[in-house]
């Protein structure tokens, strides 16, 4: 008995909580802990497996989807608005926004249409998020 | 003539239409004043919407898009570029459009004007009034639609989810977010995006901060910021000046309801909506009211679903098959700020869901629903934040056995 609560004990203070997080998987916004357990990590404070998902992404290799706008020629309106189809690697999100600022596409556009293929090999490709039909002239 | 005319083309528009014509309204109008239909929605870019309606995380136009393929697929008559001028209690329609100003009689009428942003007006804002202070969702049209940079170096005032959200849109599009200043001692925005809009850009939280003046004469050049204490006070010695050339304002939405008002629609001071019984129809017959001009929302998907309320039952009036019965009012009690709708009508055949607000931090809260000592329904519920509105259905069987005023309150861990 004495044993196991000594290594219990032992256990507790080779726990340490080396960040505190906030689950970005839906608005509830969990706060997630990362805590370093000898050589190994785990996750506590999620309430759902998406949780427990972001938190282990976010520990090896945070992403996000990253949204914007790319010019449009000939549009109904100057921008249509774009996002990743999947979530990006955080270190390349202005690389991204460099790539698309010196973008410019010709309407018309659909909704899920790829306007940019495999960025930078990652597998993530930009989509418009909306229809953006020619711009009608006015007689 | 018309059967519904739903004015405002945004999401509650759009939902309230396709719903009226799914119930059976033979001709149904949406009045629109912007170039095209979606509302707020068209310049919302970021993700975070749908997870309710459509279990799938979507954009703001993803969103949009949806509903306005829904109406085109339907009969619906939309009008673009055309501003409603006035209304009437018997649902005369004066509108200014591409074809001059037409009276379209409606049988019944929906009205989804949506809300407006709270300007530099209404928080008290001293100094000059130069360019470049610009409310958060204005800047926000401005930057995602039109194609402009607002702005170089920014203080965003208000840490509401628009701000939070345009934090980081300026970022993205190459601009130095320095703070973003906040009253109260907690962002009035959403934890996550906190993280993912401020965190994960390195930009300065300031809670229990408040601007003090706006320095520059053409265009701003700095804001002095100091500290504030429990009772509202500057804090001496914490007086800072933080230069920029752009000031965004995330400072709260007004429903819109002037349009209202001109149909002598009963206003609530609380929401600063009509108020509604449980078919969402307002105090004038006919008159039904849904999305943020009835109260402001944070979650599309529930102004989606209220939407859908107010088409049904509009359509319902249309045909004359509203049915007509007992209301009782609803209050808020403890710890709610506001209930909607503000009455029920017993006979109502779909039931009714309540929407309230709280005014602190719950935790392990229950929301209750009262008839005096009665406990007419009870929900759990983990964390209660003010941002975020709760809801709680009562069946149509559990509607039936009311007959005295309603009390909804909130008890549980108070935390901030």
């Amino acid at each position: 008995m004495e044993k196991l609560s000594l290594r219990l004990w032992v256990r507790k203070m080779t726990r340490v909580v080396e960040k505190e997080i906030t689950c970005i998987a839906c608005p509830m916004g969990c706060k997630l802990e990362i805590i370093r357990d000898e050589d190994k990590y785990v996750i506590e404070g999620y309430k759902c497996k998406k949780g427990l998902e972001y938190g282990e992404q976010e520990l090896k290799d945070p992403r996000r989807i990253i949204t914007t706008t790319v010019t449009v020629k000939g549009g109904f309106l100057p921008l249509v608005p774009v996002k990743t189809d999947k979530p990006l690697p955080k270190g390349l999100i202005f690389d991204l926004m460099k790539v698309i600022d010196g973008m410019s596409i010709e309407a018309p556009v659909e909704m899920g249409q790829i306007l940019l293929e495999n960025f930078q090999e990652t597998g993530v490709n930009i989509v418009a998020t909306r229809d953006l039909p020619e711009k009608i002239l006015k007689k | 003539m018309a059967d519904v005319i739903v004015i405002g083309g945004g999401p509650a528009g759009l939902g309230a239409a396709l719903e009226a014509k799914k119930t059976g309204a033979e001709s149904v109008v949406i009045l629109e004043r912007d170039r095209e239909l979606g509302g707020i929605l068209n310049q919302c870019i970021h993700n975070g919407f749908g997870l309710h309606e459509f279990q799938e995380e979507l954009t703001g136009p993803e969103y949009a898009q949806r509903f306005i393929n829904q109406v085109k697929d339907e009969e619906i008559d939309v009008y673009l570029n055309t501003m409603v001028l006035d209304l009437t209690e018997d649902r005369k329609v004066t509108v200014l459009g591409d074809e001059g100003v037409q009276v379209i009689q409606g049988k019944s009428v929906v009205l989804a004007m949506g809300c407006r942003e709270r300007t530099a007006g209404a928080i008290d804002l001293q100094g000059y009034r130069p360019a470049g202070v610009y409310n958060a969702g204005m800047a926000q049209r401005i930057l995602n639609m039109e194609g402009y940079q607002v702005g170089r170096e920014v203080v965003i005032y208000g840490s509401g989810d628009i701000g939070l959200i345009m934090a980081r849109r300026m970022t993205l599009e190459g601009a130095k977010v320095k703070a973003v200043v906040e009253v109260m001692p907690h962002s009035s925005g959403l934890y996550r995006n906190i993280a993912q809009c401020l965190e994960d850009y390195d930009i300065p939280l300031l809670l229990r901060h408040q601007i003090q003046k706006v320095y520059g004469k053409d265009r701003i050049e700095g804001v002095t910021i100091s500290q504030i204490d429990d009772q509202w006070r500057t804090v001496e010695g914490t007086e800072k000046i933080i230069s920029c050339d752009t000031l965004l304002l995330s400072v709260g939405l007004i429903p819109e309801n002037e349009l209202s008002e001109k149909g002598n629609v009963p206003l609530d001071s609380g929401t600063k909506g009509a108020i509604v019984n449980s078919t969402m129809e307002t105090g004038i017959p006919g008159i039904f009211s849904c999305g943020n001009v009835l109260h402001v929302h944070d979650i599309v998907d529930f102004v989606t679903k209220e939407s859908r309320i107010a088409g049904r039952n509009a359509a319902r009036f249309a045909r004359n098959e509203l049915p007509r019965g007992e209301e009782i009012p609803t209050r808020p009690g403890k710890g709610v700020t506001y209930t909607l709708p503000q009455k029920l009508m017993l006979e109502d055949p779909d039931g009714v869901t309540l929407f309230l607000r709280s005014d602190v931090i719950y935790k392990k809260a229950r929301v209750k629903v009262k008839e005096g000592d009665r406990l007419v329904k009870e929900k759990r519920e983990r964390l209660i934040v003010p941002s975020e509105m709760v809801q709680i259905t009562l069946d149509p069987e559990e509607l039936r056995e009311l007959n005295g005023e309603i009390i909804v309150e909130i008890v549980g861990e108070k935390n901030d």
